[in-house]
């Protein structure tokens, strides 16, 4: 047992109007935020394809943000918004069949002017996911058959 | 047509053969009473005022004017003593028989009676059994509901049997054609205030004094001529055509359709307005149980110099009010109606109090929950309105009551005060919501526009891009936007004109590249992204089975190629092997660092 | 080729169910064509020879080999490793060994449940001492040896370098022709392709009439008899047709039945479950959390549905395993 603390790897897929610009701001002001999460920036929570989360966890993500605006009137598109809360829940049935707890998937909406909830939430999720321990998927593909 | 020549009163005058004598007289402005006689009707010649004296040239004596068709030679005299002492007996008559009527007691007048000079024992009667009411039915309107009922001194008007008849339609000729008012449309309901207008008009009409362009239309829900085409399946075909009789510059034309007109068009501005809100859905302001309690936009028709009152504030029944209140936000500001503000109401109850003050002096209690004096002007006005004596109540008026003496009582509360007032009023005016129209939300599609939660059409930005929308090329003007007065109105139109014609004089637009594009060799025609823009920038093409992505409608957001299901939409500048790249980029430790065993 | 002028052809059989077997003798009178233009040198299910014919060859004696079936044990994976050494061309020939297919959906479990269920728990098993497959065992006659059964089912591709992927469950019988044509004629498209298929999906060979989605309701196939001439997905039954890769014909939706994914993963996508689970739920017509999560809520068995036969060449592969191997 290593004596470091395990330091989760967490990727966000933010839309660029709303939680990009949260966390945009969040970093500007100087708010606390752990190193964990690593930023993706799309346009709209719209183009976030199921694939990309199943791609950020074999790639060896601990855990996953998805965040947009707030349905139903914020999206910047009109309602890219709405196509994610339709494919989000059906994603994390999907990725608890796979063995992923739901605890490592956290997706939601955070407004541009909601900077504090961002960092509050890299704080958060962090946490819970350091509790979870590490996903590391890479491991069962790349070990060999005994 | 050949011309007669014929003499009037000493005048020689030209006329057409076939005109009666009155049809001629008033063409040549030689003034002659009637009563039974109307243009668009055959001549029956009944109430005989139209007397005048044939001297020479036909069947001499005394004629009816009326019926009596002029000929070459022919003298006629209008007004000779012979013709005055006819005219002053059959008046005469008429005022006995009906001593009560105003318009006969006026002419009897004119010919110097001022009493009845027989005795009737039914002063309360007023027809005079002209038949205008029967011929109207059945030449103009064809429907051939009444007629003239038993003989002598019991005859009268009615329908067959003096019973209610399914042939009568309700249109009303009868009352409009009869002289003395002797015959009434009664409605099965008390007439109740209208939003637009004030009262009944005829089916052609003027729409508005500012109407563009400023000619009469026809609505063809009440006009005889089409409710008798439909209700007898067109066996009636042309009933009734008095407005084309009487037109002289022959236009109209009763056989003009809709027509559609299909415009290819660069930009649209959508200016649609906005509709008030019903306040019958608030059942505590009683409103259309009193007609005396109005909404402003009926108050503004009321108090319009152009309506049925010329602008005179006055109650149903005509008296002028001596206390009038006035309440705010009805369907505004509240979680059961409306809940934004109006943002108008406030300046135009305030007008509206002015006015009542200053037309008939009587007291206003303005019923109000905050003042919105937003504007130039606004805030000073408020002011003049206070020193004018208007009562300020600040406190949202609770109901309305209608008590029996005809008399509404309005409950509020006075905040400033701390305590509950009451007040007995003659007029109520409710300063109610406005509202996106009913059909905004087809509208909204047909143009890919989004609507905010109150209902009006969505901003591109509320604060930044007030008359853009979402869809590139189609601005918005107005209250179609959300609630705003005149001069903010101008301004936010303006700029909507502006912004258009901006677009159509540039001549070409330019766009982001991050758009979509969709590679036909892999789009199999599933039809997956087809609903799923909200731009509508997706179509189908039918030739090629694809679907196709109009690069300058398409925003960007990615939504289509994240649900193809065949990946064949590429979000260009967030393509799939861009975002992967970063993931795996995420992950990938340099060599450096994984000497020093740094994880992934 | 060989001095006569044919073609040296092998065939084998991994983890498959023989369908592939069957789609090569499907090729009816054509299959005597084959005899004229190859000379078939391994085909376990129908000639006689041995692994150890195989091993004696030379590198690259076998022009082409067509490989069906997935990798489950490692005698598999030994004969993928040998064929692969032995042939100048190897086609992942089949769904098995190209995504993994039905033997993938292996991969929702492990060694030990697989043995358990199918060795002890299944209703018609008899096995009251509990035996369960070792790798060594002894006997009488001395110490007997079988393959090992992974603990994860891997593609023919995830095991060793391939040239060519030929889809299908089975391959229809007019592509498996057009490849060995294409193969006769030297025509065949750069390393690493797919042949015996379309770039397009399955809906582009659909008859089925297509409209915009907008789906209320998802049902399974048994649930509704469907409009036989409206496309199934608009009437809410999940039909992978528009998330595979098209050339079977579109066999399934012409008999009404919703096509489940057998040709595998279309051109462009990094994952076939995925791409289809995004447009399934992207037309669920619904404008509020609740009502979106409700539809899709309706969804049984997402991982089934979504990755019927791709199970292992996606992009995680297999269901979670804990430290010690097994389904956590």
């Amino acid at each position: 047992m290593s004596d470091k603390t395990f330091e989760p790897h967490i990727v966000g897929f933010l839309c660029n109007w709303c939680t990009y610009t949260a966390a945009d701001t969040a970093g500007v002001s100087r708010m606390e935020q752990p190193p964990n999460v690593d930023i993706i920036r799309l346009m709209c929570t719209g183009r976030i394809e199921p694939a990309f989360i199943l791609k950020a966890f074999a790639e060896g993500a601990d855990g996953v943000i998805v965040s947009g605006c707030h349905p139903p009137g914020d999206c910047h598109y009109n309602s890219g918004n709405f196509k994610t809360f339709r494919r989000m829940p059906l994603l994390e049935r999907l990725l608890e069949q796979y063995g992923i707890e739901k605890g490592r998937f956290h997706w939601g909406w955070i407004s541009g002017a909601e900077a504090p909830k961002w960092a509050q939430l890299t704080r958060d999720f962090t946490e819970q996911v350091r509790g979870l321990g590490p996903l590391d998927w890479k491991r069962q593909l790349e070990s060999k058959e005994d | 047509m050949s011309m007669v020549t014929l003499t009037i009163d000493g005048q020689t005058i030209q006329a057409e053969e076939g005109q009666t004598i009155l049809e001629v007289c008033r063409r040549n402005s030689i003034s002659i009473p009637t009563l039974c006689y109307h243009p668009v009707l055959e001549p029956f010649g009944a109430c005989r005022l139209c007397t005048v004296e044939i001297a020479q040239g036909g069947r001499n004596g005394l004629q009816t004017a009326c019926t009596y068709p002029v000929s070459d030679g022919l003298v006629v005299n209008t007004s000779s003593p012979a013709v005055i002492e006819a005219r002053r007996m059959i008046l005469g008559l008429l005022l006995s028989r009906c001593p009560n009527v105003p318009v006969i007691q006026d002419l009897a007048l004119e010919y110097g009676i001022k009493e009845p000079p027989f005795p009737t024992d039914k002063p309360e009667e007023d027809c005079i059994l002209c038949g205008l009411c029967v011929r109207a039915c059945h030449e103009l309107v064809k429907a051939g509901a009444i007629n003239f009922a038993d003989r002598g001194v019991d005859r009268v008007i009615g329908p067959p049997f003096l019973e209610k008849t399914r042939d009568c339609i309700g249109c009303g000729a009868c009352t409009i054609v009869c002289p003395t008012g002797a015959i009434q449309i009664v409605l099965e309901k008390e007439a109740i205030y209208k939003e637009k207008p004030l009262g009944p008009t005829s089916a052609i009409y003027v729409p508005s004094l500012q109407a563009v362009p400023r000619v009469p239309v026809i609505d063809t829900d009440t006009c005889i001529r089409f409710r008798q085409q439909d209700r007898t399946s067109g066996e009636i075909e042309d009933a009734c055509g008095a407005c084309q009789i009487v037109c002289e510059a022959g236009a109209i034309d009763f056989t003009q359709k809709d027509e559609i007109i299909e415009l290819d068009v660069g930009t649209v501005v959508v200016a649609t307005g906005f509709e008030m809100w019903d306040a019958t859905k608030l059942s505590q302001y009683s409103y259309g149980k009193s007609p005396n309690i109005i909404t402003g936009l009926e108050f503004e028709r009321l108090s319009n110099a152009a309506g049925i009152t010329g602008g005179q504030i006055v109650l149903a029944d005509g008296r002028k009010p001596e206390r009038v209140a006035i309440i705010h936000c009805i369907g505004s500001r509240d979680h059961n109606a409306h809940e934004y503000c109006s943002r108008i109401c406030c300046m135009y109850s305030l007008k509206q109090a002015h006015l009542v003050k200053d037309k008939t002096g009587a007291e206003v209690y303005e019923f109000y929950m905050d003042m919105r004096a937003f504007g130039k002007g606004y805030e000073e006005f408020y002011e003049r309105v206070q020193e004018e004596g208007v009562t300020m109540i600040r406190g949202r008026g609770a109901e309305v009551d209608v008590l029996e003496n005809g008399k509404l009582r309005v409950k509020g509360e006075d905040a400033n005060l701390g305590r509950l007032v009451t007040a007995d009023v003659d007029m109520v005016v409710l300063s109610t919501a406005i509202q996106a129209p009913q059909d905004a939300g087809k509208i909204a599609s047909l143009f890919g526009l989004g609507r905010t939660p109150d209902g009006f059409f969505a901003e591109a930005h509320p604060k930044l891009r007030p008359v853009e929308t979402n869809t590139d090329g189609v601005f918005l003007a107005g209250t179609a936007q959300g609630p705003k007065d005149v001069p903010d109105t101008v301004a936010h139109a303006g700029a909507a004109a502006s912004m258009a014609l901006a677009l159509l004089s540039k001549g070409e637009v330019t766009i982001s590249p991050a758009t979509a594009i969709v590679d036909e060799k892999l789009c199999s025609g599933c039809k997956t992204c087809i609903a799923l823009c909200p731009y509508t920038a997706i179509s189908f093409l039918d030739d090629k089975n694809v679907a196709y992505v109009n690069e300058v409608l398409c925003k960007g957001c990615g939504t289509c190629v994240a649900a193809c299901p065949a990946q064949a939409i590429t979000a260009r500048h967030f393509t799939e092997e861009q975002i992967i790249a970063q993931i795996e980029g995420l992950f990938r430790v340099p060599d450096f660092l994984k000497a020093e065993g740094v994880p992934a | 080729m060989a001095p006569n002028g044919k073609l040296k052809l092998a065939l084998y059989w991994a983890a498959s169910c023989g369908g592939c077997e069957i789609a090569i003798v499907e090729l009816r009178e054509k299959i005597l064509i084959v005899d004229q233009v190859a000379d078939i040198l391994f085909w376990p299910v129908a000639i006689d020879a041995k692994y150890k014919d195989v091993e004696a060859m030379p590198d690259k004696h076998i022009d082409v080999c067509l490989f069906n079936g997935a990798i489950r044990t490692s005698e598999n994976e030994h004969l993928a490793h040998l064929l692969r050494q032995k042939s100048k061309v190897l086609v992942a020939f089949g769904s098995c060994a190209h995504e993994g297919c039905i033997p993938g959906l292996g991969n929702l479990f492990d060694r030990q449940s697989i043995f358990e269920r199918v060795y002890l728990e299944a209703p018609s098993v008899d096995n009251p001492q509990k035996i369960l497959p070792q790798t060594t065992t002894q006997v009488p006659e001395g110490e007997i040896h079988i393959p090992k059964f992974y603990n994860t089912v891997k593609t023919l591709g995830q095991v060793e370098d391939v040239d060519y992927f030929l889809p299908g469950c089975p391959p229809q019988p007019h592509q498996i022709w057009a490849v060995i044509e294409a193969i006769l004629a030297g025509n065949l498209p750069p390393k690493g392709s797919v042949v015996g298929a379309n770039e397009k999906t399955v809906c582009d060979e659909c008859k089925h009439k297509r409209e915009e989605k907008r789906i209320k309701k998802f049902y399974r196939i048994h649930e509704i008899i469907p409009d036989t001439t409206q496309c199934l997905f608009d009437q809410g039954i999940i039909c992978a047709g528009p998330a595979t890769r098209g050339g079977c014909g579109a066999l399934c939706p012409q008999v009404n039945m919703p096509c489940r994914g057998c040709y595998g993963p279309a051109p462009h996508q990094i994952d076939q479950g995925a791409a289809l689970l995004s447009a399934v739920s992207s037309v669920v017509d619904a404008d509020t959390e609740e009502e979106a999560a409700r539809i899709v809520g309706e969804i049984a068995d997402p991982i089934g549905t979504f990755y019927r036969f791709s199970l292992p060449s996606s992009l995680l592969h297999r269901v979670r395993l804990n430290e010690g191997g097994k389904v956590a």
